[in-house]
């Protein structure tokens, strides 16, 4: 689960980290007393989304006048922010965050993240601020600095200044990069976080630091132990299908293909996507609908599958271990009863029952085509979505 | 011998008493599965489908000699009743659990060390030796003994493979699913390694995923140390960058986690490696027959000059 950078920032404030005297707006007039209340002589109005790059794509503007702060905002708020993350639908943008402008003298990178090759928590630094992470990494690996945190003792003073020193700093900067590491690593692991990154983590031309921008996002499988966090999330930036599914324990994702794919196990249904593509055809959608799927459950993922305009046929690939073929056939007589259904549906039930759920859906007399093998299942699709007579 | 189980196995539940917990020990009673008992904290001393019940792991292991354990502890419980199974000294712990807090899998991780225990999962269709232990949550009858290893994140897709596999006259000696979690007990190396070792398996078929290098990793591994064919298969080669696929581990964070660049690695190490999902049986089949032809071949050369 992803955060706006302002709630970031709020949440550095409360761990004691340095941040840009700022506020969230939701309007430019707000806009204009957060830069009244905040003081200064230039602000920087920030364009609130869950993607990055928004510098480039003009998201993130300069301030001179109060006047220009109520512009900027109004012409960010209410409009669509295409950046590189966003796809060329881009995002609305529903707020801004309202900061002093800062006289920076030096730029670095400072990050956390759940390592999959160490299985830890891993301290990332680079006196290259600023930039993708990632990108410097490929180009100059020996300007990323890494430090693993062993748990049972955490994150370390000295690992944190054996760090500073690494990204160049010297003096009582040490100790005051130091501190922060700390901080952020304390948030980090009290929060549930997978990754935070500060970028830029950036010196003041009088020598302090300051985290000029933040992201975090969070393990959504500890949001039980929580609540603040929960709290914190924007259903504005998901999709609202996505929304929906997850409401119905279904696990979806949109894509721009033909091929609908209702699918048991993430395994599966990635195989099953990439199938389809192999037979030449398009995946409209990922959909997961786990185990012990009742008939709601199947009658539910229809519905979400179909709500997509672009859906041309529908693919049930299901391989019952926990989950019974009967079940499922029951699903699919209920899901074919309550709604009328555009499409071919091509169907593949392997596993547990199988005599059974087949028994069932020749017997209900519905219009489908059967597919035995997972291969079938893929070139049906692919050539009905073509219109072909399957 | 297969790995991690067999019919030796003495296998308990934590979480016993629960419906799912319920269900699954009943089914791997049936399949000939030695469940000795299980652990639901304040009903220890009951008896449940004819098994006894305790309080505490270390209880279980001193009255029945427990050595593996399938938990199905809710979430926000699993980390704990991890760490209950293996300071009992539980051999094999395999952790059903869908929705473990990752940095509870760190904190786990780091207990383990100095213990001699595998951790299989969490979010694991669990562990399967053919006709002799079944512990997790797959479909039994689906798995011929043979002696292909089995390693997966996926169940169902591990299931899928199973099927083509059987229908081509292939079983199997051991199949693992480790789970879809980025921080999971076991990796494919670890197991690539007890494959490599067991004289009941002939080859690997490796199934993973978007995400992360252990594929890769066991790879190189395999490459250097076992003289046992390797096939392998990627699912995700469709999968939008950025987005979590159903499995929290599988997301696509840099170039190298794409299931392209994997499968290339795979490649480059000399991995059977399966482009589509619908070959899988197949491709298990040639790499084991090709195998054996040059073993043919090599254990009597006069033969190929006399053709």
């Amino acid at each position: 689960m992803n955060i706006h950078e302002y709630q970031t920032k709020e949440l550095f404030r409360n761990y004691g980290m340095p941040v840009p005297e700022g506020r969230m707006a939701h309007s430019a007039n707000k806009a204009v007393s957060v830069a009244e209340q905040v003081g200064g002589d230039g602000w920087v109005v920030k364009a609130q989304i869950h993607a990055g790059g928004r510098g480039k794509a003009g998201g993130v503007q300069l301030a001179r006048s109060l006047d220009e702060v109520q512009q900027h905002a109004e012409k960010l708020i209410g409009s669509r922010l295409v950046t590189k993350q966003t796809g060329e639908a881009g995002r609305m943008v529903n707020r801004v965050l309202v900061e002093q402008m800062q006289q920076i003298d030096k730029e670095y990178y400072l990050g956390l993240v759940i390592d999959r090759a160490s299985q830890r928590i891993t301290l990332i630094a680079s006196a290259s601020g600023g930039m993708d992470i990632e990108e410097v990494a490929a180009a100059t690996p020996e300007q990323v600095i890494n430090e693993v945190v062993d748990p049972a003792v955490g994150l370390q003073d000295f690992q944190c200044r054996k760090v500073a020193a690494a990204i160049g700093l010297s003096g009582k900067q040490i100790m005051k990069a130091a501190r922060i590491m700390k901080q952020l690593y304390r948030c980090f692991r009290d929060k549930d976080a997978l990754m935070v990154e500060i970028n830029p983590l950036v010196t003041t031309q009088d020598g302090q630091f300051l985290a000029l921008d933040g992201k975090m996002s969070f393990d959504g499988n500890a949001l039980f132990r929580q609540p603040e966090i929960a709290d914190l999330r924007d259903f504005d930036e998901e999709d609202p299908k996505e929304v929906e599914a997850s409401g119905h324990d279904l696990n979806y994702i949109a894509l721009d293909g033909g091929v609908g794919c209702i699918v048991n196990g993430a395994g599966l249904a990635m195989a099953t996507m990439d199938a389809i593509s192999l037979y030449g055809g398009r995946p409209a959608n990922f959909l997961d609908v786990g185990g012990g799927a009742s008939p709601e459950k199947i009658a539910n993922a229809f519905r979400i599958v179909l709500e997509d305009p672009n859906v041309k046929v529908l693919l049930l690939n299901i391989y019952a271990g926990i989950n019974r073929c009967d079940w499922i056939a029951e699903g699919i007589v209920k899901a074919m009863a309550d709604q009328t259904i555009g499409v071919p549906i091509v169907v593949r039930l392997a596993g547990t029952n199988l005599e059974a759920g087949r028994k069932i859906l020749s017997e209900s007399g519905l219009d489908y085509i059967h597919a035995d093998r997972l291969s079938d299942a893929a070139e049906k699709a692919v050539r009905a979505v073509n219109g072909e007579v399957v | 011998m297969s790995i991690l189980v067999n019919k030796d196995s003495r296998v308990i539940f934590q979480g016993f008493t629960g419906q799912h917990a319920t269900f699954h020990a009943q089914e791997a009673i049936r399949m000939g599965t030695n469940v000795v008992g299980g652990v639901t904290p304040g009903k220890g001393g009951e008896t449940h489908i004819d098994r006894p019940v305790f309080d505490t792991v270390k209880d279980a292991v001193a009255e029945t000699g427990a050595d593996v354990s399938v938990v199905f502890v809710p979430p926000p419980f699993s980390a704990d009743a991890i760490m209950e199974a293996i300071e009992a000294g539980i051999k094999v712990i395999v952790v059903i659990t869908d929705g473990v807090p990752v940095q509870d899998m760190v904190r786990v991780k780091r207990y383990l060390i100095g213990h001699d225990a595998i951790i299989i999962g969490p979010n694991t269709a669990g562990v399967i030796t053919p006709e002799e232990c079944k512990v997790g949550i797959m479909p039994a009858h689906i798995y011929p003994k043979g002696r292909i290893g089995l390693v997966s994140r996926s169940g169902t897709l591990n299931y899928e493979a199973v099927e083509q596999m059987s229908e081509l006259g292939l079983g199997i000696s051991t199949s693992i699913s480790i789970g879809g979690d980025p921080v999971n007990g076991c990796d494919f190396l670890t197991l690539m390694k007890q494959f490599a070792d067991d004289p009941e398996t002939d080859a690997v078929l490796m199934i993973g995923e978007i995400g992360g290098s252990q594929e890769v990793d066991a790879a190189t591994w395999a490459k250097a140390h076992m003289d046992k064919p390797l096939i392998g298969f990627i699912a995700g080669a469709t999968a939008p960058p950025g987005r979590t696929m159903g499995h929290a581990g599988a997301i696509i964070s840099g170039e190298s986690d794409t299931a392209q660049a994997k499968m290339r690695r795979l490649d480059e190490l000399g991995v059977s490696v399966v482009q589509n999902a619908a070959e899988i049986g197949q491709t298990v089949l040639q790499s084991v027959n090709g195998r054996s032809n040059e073993r043919d071949e090599a254990a009597n050369p006069s033969c190929v000059s006399s053709v």
